[in-house]
């Protein structure tokens, strides 16, 4: 589904990435762990199309396509789904607003007629009751005044909505206590399906408890130097990033 | 110039002064003979006055437009009107100037409540009119001030008393129905001591060239709550000047909701003066398009201690459209601890739109927290991009987000009636593709 090969991207003349080579299969959650600066968060900058990334080296592929080539837009309605660190606050423009909007976008993405008005108010309904959100949610600004829980749920609202076929969850555990990273989790569990694959990044090994990789990777200096299975990650929570750090310098 | 005084109005005002109400009111005779003096001599304001620097008014000698003598008796569009008619609302009318009982709905008022006719109530209690008269603007501020003293003929006058809590808003709705008309009107608000009550005024016309010079005085009491809603939806050939001037007094609550959104070129004025530990909240939106030309004037005088004034004036100009923002706070010496914000942010969206900004703030106090911001420029890029990343194409996130910056001015209406229809008017201007009302 998606093949990273040898991704090399730089920041201006700063390479921030060096090559990075990752493949996730249809179904697979995969982990990409790492400390502050590693270059996780330009990974999924570079996979959801922000400006301001140069890929100087290697390749992108999704579904045997030229993610790179693709305007950020497009990749969302081919089935890439960034779930935002900092989920951006829209004042004046409702959640469902947006839901509608980028539905009916993907559907004429598909060459589908808009979703009418009555079949896109049943399925967002159920979206929310799956989610076990409020459905007054729905009408208010698209992150305005949102919980630091409250705008990660919305992601994931956002998520079971457009039902992608790739997720990448961008730090989504960042600045959650325990009781918002568990409904954050368990809103992932809930819209889990036997081909939907995911990336998580994350700092910490504690999302991980909620949400069982089946791949975890170690990220440091912009590049992939741990691979293995979820016992990975407890093994780094144990012993620090320091441990795989200094591996690579030796 | 066609008459040795500085405008061609001044002539033609012979022929109407003897229908102006009040003309066996001495004390009204010699304030509407002191206004025409005032405005014969300097005519309407020019590009050399500092507060008019940014809006040429010259185009409205070159139409002369007409008072009407007496109520009109033309039949007016009603279900066009109806649009404009808020659902639980009471409603007093004005058609080109002069007062509709026929359109007015004041049914259920409570009795203490005074709403009448200015002209009316000028013949039958002018006691009650006299001790507010011209006591929130002088004829002085500026000539279109004096032109509508002069020339007024009719108008509002509102009421509420003491430890009265109206739950109904209030609609002041002047329509005009005539080519070349002007319509001069003088209303008079007063929320008295510890009253609550909320005020919209709506301004429409037919699609064609006309003059709405409108001033509004308004006497906030000691403790009393008032909100005021303005709505300008005049015809897009139409010129609107319309003045809102108030005193808050001890302890008062002002809020103040400007949407500016008709006329071929427009001037809005709202000026407030703040007693003690009062509070005022002034709201503003502009969204011009076309030739349109928006001029927002605020004045914040802070002249006594402790008051909080905030403001947020926003704009957003298309096409060759022009906006003006000239926002002035002015602290006066003795109004120690007062705390002021004032913000105003515009977003351009063609290369040929323009506006023009100048906040001010004048500060002779020296200890007080006064803040001012503008911004002039585009749409926040993060925000663009992360609505692409939710599938939508740029254009289409670059006019959400557009939306989305008037809306948020919008979104401040709790009156249903009143939200819909600002609302409805925005989406005129700024159509969102798909989408319907409720779910915004």
């Amino acid at each position: 589904m998606l093949n990273i090969e040898n991704l090399h991207v730089s920041v201006g003349d700063k390479p921030i990435l060096k090559g990075i080579n990752l493949q996730v299969k249809p179904g697979e959650i995969h982990a990409i762990m790492g400390p502050n600066g590693s270059g996780k968060s330009t990974l999924s900058h570079v996979l959801s199309g922000k400006s301001g990334y140069t890929v100087t080296q290697g390749q992108v592929t999704y579904e045997g396509k030229d993610l790179t080539e693709m305007a950020p837009e497009i990749r969302a309605r081919e089935g890439v789904f960034l779930a935002f660190q900092y989920p951006v606050e829209i004042p004046g423009v409702s959640n469902i607003y947006l839901l509608k909007a980028a539905l009916n976008s993907i559907r004429k993405h598909q060459g589908l007629p808009e979703v009418d008005a009555m079949d896109f108010l049943t399925l967002i309904k159920e979206k929310v009751r799956l989610l076990e959100m409020d459905e007054r949610f729905l009408y208010r600004a698209v992150n305005e005044g949102f919980s630091g829980g409250e705008k990660k749920r919305n992601e994931i609202l956002q998520m079971a909505v457009l039902e992608p076929k790739l997720c990448i969850l961008d730090e989504t555990d960042s600045g959650l206590d325990i009781d918002a990273l568990k409904v954050v989790a368990e809103g992932v569990n809930s819209i889990r399906l036997p081909e939907r694959s995911f990336v998580m990044i994350t700092h910490y090994q504690r999302l991980l408890d909620y949400i069982k990789p089946d791949f975890v990777h170690v990220l440091a200096h912009g590049q992939i130097v741990k691979s293995g299975g979820p016992e990975l990650a407890l093994e780094l929570e144990e012993k620090g990033y320091s441990w795989v750090e200094n591996k690579q310098a030796a | 110039m066609t008459t040795q005084t500085a405008s061609r109005y001044t002539a033609e005002y012979s022929k109407i002064e003897a229908k102006l109400p009040g003309g066996s009111l001495p004390w009204l005779l010699e304030l509407r003979n002191d206004a025409l003096k005032q405005f014969s001599g300097r005519g309407f304001p020019s590009l050399r006055e500092e507060e008019w620097r940014y809006t040429n008014v010259s185009s409205i000698e070159k139409n002369l437009f007409e008072p009407r003598l007496e109520p009109s008796d033309q039949q007016i569009d009603k279900d066009w009107l109806k649009n404009y008619c808020l659902a639980d609302c009471w409603q007093i009318v004005l058609v080109d100037g002069y007062y509709s009982a026929e359109l007015s709905n004041l049914a259920g008022i409570p009795k203490n409540v005074t709403i009448k006719s200015l002209n009316e109530l000028l013949d039958a209690d002018a006691e009650q009119v006299e001790p507010y008269f011209g006591k929130a603007v002088s004829i002085d501020e500026h000539s279109f001030v004096a032109f509508n003293t002069a020339w007024f003929g009719d108008g509002a006058f509102i009421r509420i008393p003491a430890k009265t809590l109206l739950d109904k808003p209030v609609q002041l709705l002047h329509v005009v129905t005539d080519p070349n008309r002007l319509a001069a009107t003088r209303n008079l608000v007063i929320a008295e001591s510890m009253a609550q009550a909320q005020m919209i005024e709506t301004y429409v016309g037919v699609d064609q060239a006309y003059l709405s010079a409108a001033v509004t005085e308004v006497f906030v009491e000691p403790n009393a709550d008032l909100t005021m809603f303005k709505l300008q939806c005049e015809s897009e050939k139409a010129y609107h000047f319309g003045g809102t001037y108030v005193k808050q007094s001890r302890d008062a609550r002002f809020s103040h909701h400007n949407f500016a959104f008709g006329s071929l070129l427009a001037r809005s004025d709202i000026h407030v003066d703040l007693g003690h530990a009062s509070e005022c909240n002034l709201n503003g939106l502009y969204l011009g398009i076309k030739r349109q030309h928006l001029d927002n004037h605020t004045r914040i005088n802070h002249l006594e201690p402790y008051a909080v004034s905030r403001e947020v004036y926003k704009g957003v100009l298309d096409d060759r459209a022009r906006g003006v923002f000239q926002g002035r706070v002015v602290v006066a010496e003795d109004a120690q601890k007062t705390d002021s914000e004032m913000n105003n942010r515009n977003l351009l969206l063609s290369n040929d739109a323009e506006v023009d900004t100048k906040p001010q703030l004048e500060i002779y106090a020296d200890d007080v927290k006064c803040a001012h911001g503008v911004t002039v420029g585009q749409l926040d890029e993060k925000s663009v991009f992360y609505l692409q990343s939710r599938c939508v194409d740029e254009e289409t996130a670059r006019n959400m987000l557009t939306f989305a910056f008037a809306n948020e001015m919008v979104t401040k209406i709790k009156q249903k009636s009143l939200h819909d229809l600002v609302l409805a008017e925005v989406l005129k201007r700024f159509p969102q593709q798909g989408i319907t009302q409720d779910w915004l």
